[in-house]
């Protein structure tokens, strides 16, 4: 068994990715607070050393140190699972995003994705799809009605709002037809970013892009679309009755949402680590694909900071009556042209 | 036909939210870092008492005991004592020899400013009157004379 190609290697790229991801959920919680400061003509935090940069630090060792309290009346055991089964499907994400190309370093190919599997884009899905359970379990096991209903609402919501983004991922997969040489279309990330597209097909993708980020907000439960918690009305939703790590653990998974939503966004629409002279220089991959995602993940900040959260009724017309019709006519024109190209 | 026009709408006022957050990015923060920056009082803002000097140096304060006499909450407490003739302290016949102000009970309504005819006692603008004990609430002459920030406190009016 060739042991280093199958195990060691994976296993590295894992924890690297692991460990980059978690660092950066922390230091994103800066740059939203920043952002959201100057988007508000206020400075952001700036107290913990320069620039505020020591208050990511200091917010994981306060949340660590609080008291950890499990109240009575809940279901111990999946109140105790709820932020673990959020959070690890939000970091499972991550596993088929290539994040830049292939290296050869130590005398070996080394492809920058963990898992390089032919059914990328569906991994997405599932996995997200398992996400939700973390939340609703979560809300449902503190035995709480603001719980309960920030659950319920979670459900609902990412149920309505999975389908028109199944819709799109279709139409881009019907795309990918016209890329591939036997043209039967792909599923692995690793290809549709490596994919070359003429002028027009990129300019028809971008076209479902809004709808995608609508449909993205939604999903990752960010504002203006965070339902899930809305705290003027639920307290703070599913997670009322949690506290210390376990709160933390739910925070991570938004922003690891935001992570991983970003970074499907930016290999399905834009090309992934892909730019001028990454041919030439592979390592470059790797600074566009941060590039990129960081960019979408301002995208996510500057809608927080600039539309309102609508009413729930309001958000569920919107899928049911806007988007999904939307979805499906981008689908019908999409399938149309890929035919009878 | 409403309804296409009724979503074009609703995407170009979205657009136009976006807009004013990022005009709002690009311009730069209203924030007045206070304990590091000074803010910024109005003229008439009135805070704690400063009891003036002319610039020869001699004290306004002639011990008339008038603003004693208009503080409503008795927060003011003056004796007056004879100037010495050779070395006077006031330009006057008298001067307060004790001046004590009890900022527990002051309600900052400047009466005692108005009542003052020689605009010894002014309400000034040092704001930062939190102390660790209540005798620290308790003003005496000297405190008064030798505020934190230069005596040129002037009333607009």
């Amino acid at each position: 068994m060739d042991w280093i190609n199958l195990i060691l290697i994976p296993a590295i790229k894992s924890v690297i990715l692991v460990v980059v991801l978690l660092t950066g959920f922390a230091y994103l919680t800066w740059v939203e607070r920043k952002l959201i400061g100057r988007f508000q003509q206020r400075i952001g935090p700036n107290r913990a050393w320069k620039f505020g940069l020591g208050h990511p630090i200091a917010d994981a060792l306060k949340m660590i140190f609080k008291e950890e309290t499990i109240p009575n009346y809940t279901d111990k055991i999946l109140f105790a699972l709820g932020p673990g089964l959020a959070l690890a499907p939000s970091l499972l994400i991550f596993a088929v995003i290539p994040v830049g190309p292939t290296l050869r370093m130590f005398g070996k190919d080394i492809p920058f994705v963990v898992a390089d599997v032919n059914i990328g884009l569906l991994w997405v899905l599932a996995v997200g799809g398992i996400g939700t359970y973390g939340t609703v379990l979560g809300g449902w096991a503190s035995n709480n009605k603001y719980s309960l209903l920030g659950a319920l609402r979670t459900s609902a919501q990412m149920l309505s709002y999975e389908l028109p983004m199944g819709i799109l991922i279709i139409a881009l997969l019907l795309t990918t037809a016209l890329g591939t040489a036997d043209g039967s279309g792909t599923l692995n990330l690793v290809e549709i970013v490596r994919m070359d597209r003429p002028w027009w097909l990129w300019a028809w993708i971008w076209l479902a892009f809004p709808l995608y980020f609508i449909c993205m907000l939604a999903e990752t439960g960010r504002k203006p679309f965070d339902f899930p918690e809305t705290e003027n009305e639920l307290v703070a939703g599913y997670q009322t009755e949690y506290g210390s790590i376990k709160f933390a653990l739910y925070y991570m998974t938004e922003y690891l949402h935001v992570l991983g939503a970003s970074g499907v966004a930016v290999s399905v629409f834009f090309g992934g680590w892909r730019g001028p002279f990454v041919e030439q220089f592979p390592g470059l991959g790797l600074l566009y694909f941060t590039i990129k995602l960081l960019a979408m993940v301002f995208l996510f900040i500057w809608a927080s900071a600039s539309v309102p959260r609508p009413r729930y009724d309001q958000l569920l017309k919107f899928c049911w009556t806007f988007l999904f019709p939307a979805a499906l006519i981008y689908m019908a024109i999409t399938a149309v042209g890929v035919v009878l190209l | 036909m409403s309804y296409v026009n009724e979503v074009f709408r609703g995407a170009v006022a979205i657009a136009q939210a976006f807009g004013v957050t990022l005009k709002a990015l690009l311009s730069s923060p209203l924030t007045v870092e206070y304990p590091e920056q000074p803010a910024a009082v109005y003229p008439r803002f009135r805070a704690r008492h400063e009891l003036r000097r002319y610039e020869n140096g001699l004290e306004r304060c002639i011990g008339c005991m008038l603003c004693e006499a208009a503080c409503p909450t008795g927060a003011i407490h003056v004796e007056a004592a004879e100037n010495d003739p050779e070395h006077p302290t006031s330009p006057g016949e008298r001067y307060a020899k004790v001046y004590d102000v009890n900022l527990m009970r002051c309600v900052f309504c400047g009466d005692c400013e108005t009542a003052c005819p020689v605009e010894a006692v002014v309400l000034g603008h040092d704001f930062e009157l939190a102390v660790y004990n209540r005798a620290g609430l308790l003003l005496q002459k000297e405190q008064l004379l030798n505020p934190k920030a230069p005596n040129v406190v002037v009333r607009a009016e």
